[in-house]
């Protein structure tokens, strides 16, 4: 099989290649979204942390 | 021992140690098995006798279905666990499993739709699997909605427990569907007392994807808790000390 063969999908390329593409764009994504929250949720507490300490 | 070992899990604190430990050895276990299941399913597997190439969407969209299922069970037993015994930890797994489960339901309809295009000559119709699949989808998207509205965490994740469970009433009539009513959509291959009517060299790709997307549902459900988890432990001793640390 060859590679252009492979991408053609037997003419239904533009279905497989679709469903696998926002498949792929929707695991990704809720990967990225945890990711950036804790980073957000950590700088988020330590600031808040940091006010606490300079108002005694 | 064992109970000393749950009871040290379910402690806020353990479980953040705990699951930032797991989720990288999850993750790679999940990458492995997509890669080998992709390999198996887009390159290896022959095509089918009346679908040619098009029904290598199977390999994404069943498993994506049979998720949308499974998480929701989840979600449902998590909730009424943290309904009955007050375990905070069920209710941070219960909501955070919400949209993983929302995903998986929305990759099962948008597949399905993109597959029956070309193979049922229309992109939807309103036949009984998939009009409950699509109740599923609001279903997860009234626990979010619901979980977003309350403000006290806890009272909110009571509500959503409740409607979790009361929506539980979906699943069998998803499963069931092809079965008691006449739709387009076709009948189970894999999952019946018979033997899968469906050839080993395309069940093993399918398995495959099915194990590695659980794994990426082990993997997420656990990155998005330890978020709920540092949301409403924010003023906690432990807490600040990683904060600090870091």
């Amino acid at each position: 099989m060859t590679l252009t063969e492979f991408l053609h999908m037997g003419g239904y390329a533009y279905y497989v290649w679709t469903s696998y593409g926002i498949t792929l764009l929707v695991l990704v994504a809720n990967i990225v979204i945890p990711l950036r929250q804790r980073r957000k949720l950590l700088t988020d507490i330590a600031r808040a942390a940091r006010r606490v300490r300079r108002e005694p | 021992m064992f109970n000393n070992f749950f009871h040290k899990l379910a402690s806020p604190k353990h479980f953040y140690r705990i699951a930032g430990a797991l989720i990288p050895w999850l993750a790679g276990a999940c990458l492995l098995l997509a890669l080998a299941g992709l390999y198996y399913g887009l390159i290896v597997a022959p095509p089918d006798y009346q679908q040619g190439d098009s029904y290598r969407i199977i390999y994404i969209h069943v498993p994506a279905a049979w998720m949308s299922l499974f998480i929701y069970m989840v979600m449902a037993a998590a909730g009424a666990i943290g309904l009955v015994w007050r375990m905070k930890l069920a209710e941070v797994i219960a909501i955070s499993s919400a949209p993983i489960g929302a995903s998986f339901t929305f990759v099962a309809l948008v597949t399905g739709s993109i597959w029956g295009k070309p193979m049922w000559g229309t992109w939807w119709v309103w036949d009984a699997r998939l009009t409950s699949e699509l109740i599923l989808l609001f279903l997860y998207l009234g626990v979010i909605a619901l979980h977003g509205a309350i403000d006290d965490r806890r009272t909110a994740a009571r509500a959503v427990a409740i409607l979790a469970l009361v929506g539980v009433i979906n699943i069998p009539i998803i499963h069931y569907s092809v079965e008691w009513w006449n739709t387009l959509h076709q009948g189970p291959t894999v999952t019946k007392f018979d033997k899968p009517s469906i050839h080993i060299s395309m069940l093993i790709p399918l398995l495959l994807m099915a194990l590695s997307f659980k794994l990426y549902y082990a993997c997420v459900v656990l990155m998005r808790a330890r978020c709920e988890v540092l949301e409403r432990e924010r003023s906690a001793g432990w807490v600040r000390e990683l904060v600090e640390t870091k």
